[in-house]
C-alpha cells in the first residue's frame, strides 16, 4: 500500500488486547520507544486491552494459565532469587490470593531491576503525544463510560484505528 | 583518540528497556543542533539501542565505547 503522505514520518500502529500486567508492558514499550525515535504512533485499546487507559491501573497478572512464566524471589541471596519455584496449577487455582502474590513479585522484581511501572510508561507515551484509542465497542460491552478513561485518550472504533493503521510502517497486535 | 567534550551528561544507570532511548531522546531535546550528549547505561540492550535510535532520528553518535562496567555513548545533535 502507498503512503498518503511520503514525507510524513515513520508511523507504529499498534493492538492492545490483552490488560494483564504482562501483557500491559509490550504496547508501552513499543509506543515510548518509537515515540522517542520520532515516530507517529498510535495504539488502538480493544477487549481487555481497554482496561489500560483507566486512570487508576489495576493490571494484575496469573501465573495460572501461563506455564512459562518464571516465578522467582524479589528478595534475599542472588542464588535465592534464581531459583524458578515450579507452581503446580491446582495450587494456583485453589489457593486465594495466589495471584495478588504473584502480582507484588513480578511488580517487586521488575523494579529491583529497573524496569519503569506500567504508569510511568503511559505517562511517556502520553507525553509523547502518542494517539490513545479505547475500542467503542468494548465500552459498550463492559459497560464503561467515556469518563472511566484518561482524558488524554480519544474514542473510536475498529475503522477509526484501520485509516491509521493504513499510513504505518509498523503495524502489530499484542 | 580525540577527547569528546559533551555539552550535557545524562545517567542512565540502573534502567532497563526503554527507558534509555526515551530519556536519551528527551535530553537531546534540550540541546541546540550541534551540541553533544553524554549517555551513560548500564543495560546490555543499550549499544544496540543507542545505534538504532541514532540511525531512526539521525542524531549523530560519536562514540559508543565502555567505561568499567558501564557502557558510554556520545551523541551529536542534528
Amino acid at each position: 500500500m502507498t503512503k498518503s503522505n511520503p514525507d510524513a514520518p515513520k508511523r507504529l500502529a499498534l493492538i492492545a488486547s490483552k490488560g494483564t500486567l504482562d501483557w500491559a508492558y509490550p504496547p508501552f514499550i513499543l509506543a515510548s520507544a518509537a515515540g522517542a525515535m520520532g515516530w507517529e504512533v498510535g495504539v488502538f485499546f480493544t477487549f481487555y486491552g481497554l482496561t489500560l487507559l483507566k486512570p487508576q491501573l489495576t493490571a494484575a497478572v496469573s501465573p495460572l494459565g501461563n506455564p512459562a512464566m518464571p516465578m522467582k524471589m524479589p528478595f534475599g541471596p542472588e542464588g535465592f532469587q534464581n531459583i524458578n519455584w515450579p507452581m503446580p496449577n491446582l495450587l494456583m487455582a485453589n489457593v486465594p490470593g495466589f495471584e495478588s502474590v504473584a502480582t507484588t513479585l513480578m511488580k517487586q522484581t521488575f523494579k529491583n531491576k529497573g524496569v519503569a511501572t506500567v504508569e510511568e510508561l503511559r505517562q511517556m507515551c502520553v507525553e509523547m503525544d502518542v494517539r490513545m484509542i479505547g475500542c467503542q465497542m468494548t465500552m459498550d460491552v463492559f459497560g464503561f463510560k467515556r469518563e472511566d478513561f484518561i482524558k488524554e485518550c480519544e474514542i473510536g472504533g475498529a475503522a477509526t484505528f484501520l485509516e491509521y493503521a493504513a499510513d504505518a510502517d509498523v503495524q502489530l497486535f499484542i | 583518540m580525540d577527547v569528546i567534550k559533551e555539552d550535557q551528561v545524562l545517567d542512565c544507570t540502573g534502567m532497563l528497556c526503554p527507558m534509555p532511548i526515551v530519556k536519551t531522546s528527551k535530553a537531546m531535546k534540550e540541546l541546540q543542533a550541534g551540541q553533544i550528549l553524554k549517555m551513560i547505561a548500564t543495560d546490555a540492550g543499550s549499544p544496540p539501542d543507542i545505534e538504532a535510535w541514532s540511525r531512526q532520528t539521525g542524531n549523530e553518535l560519536l562514540l559508543s565505547t565502555t567505561e568499567g562496567e558501564k557502557f558510554v555513548f556520545f551523541l551529536r545533535k542534528v
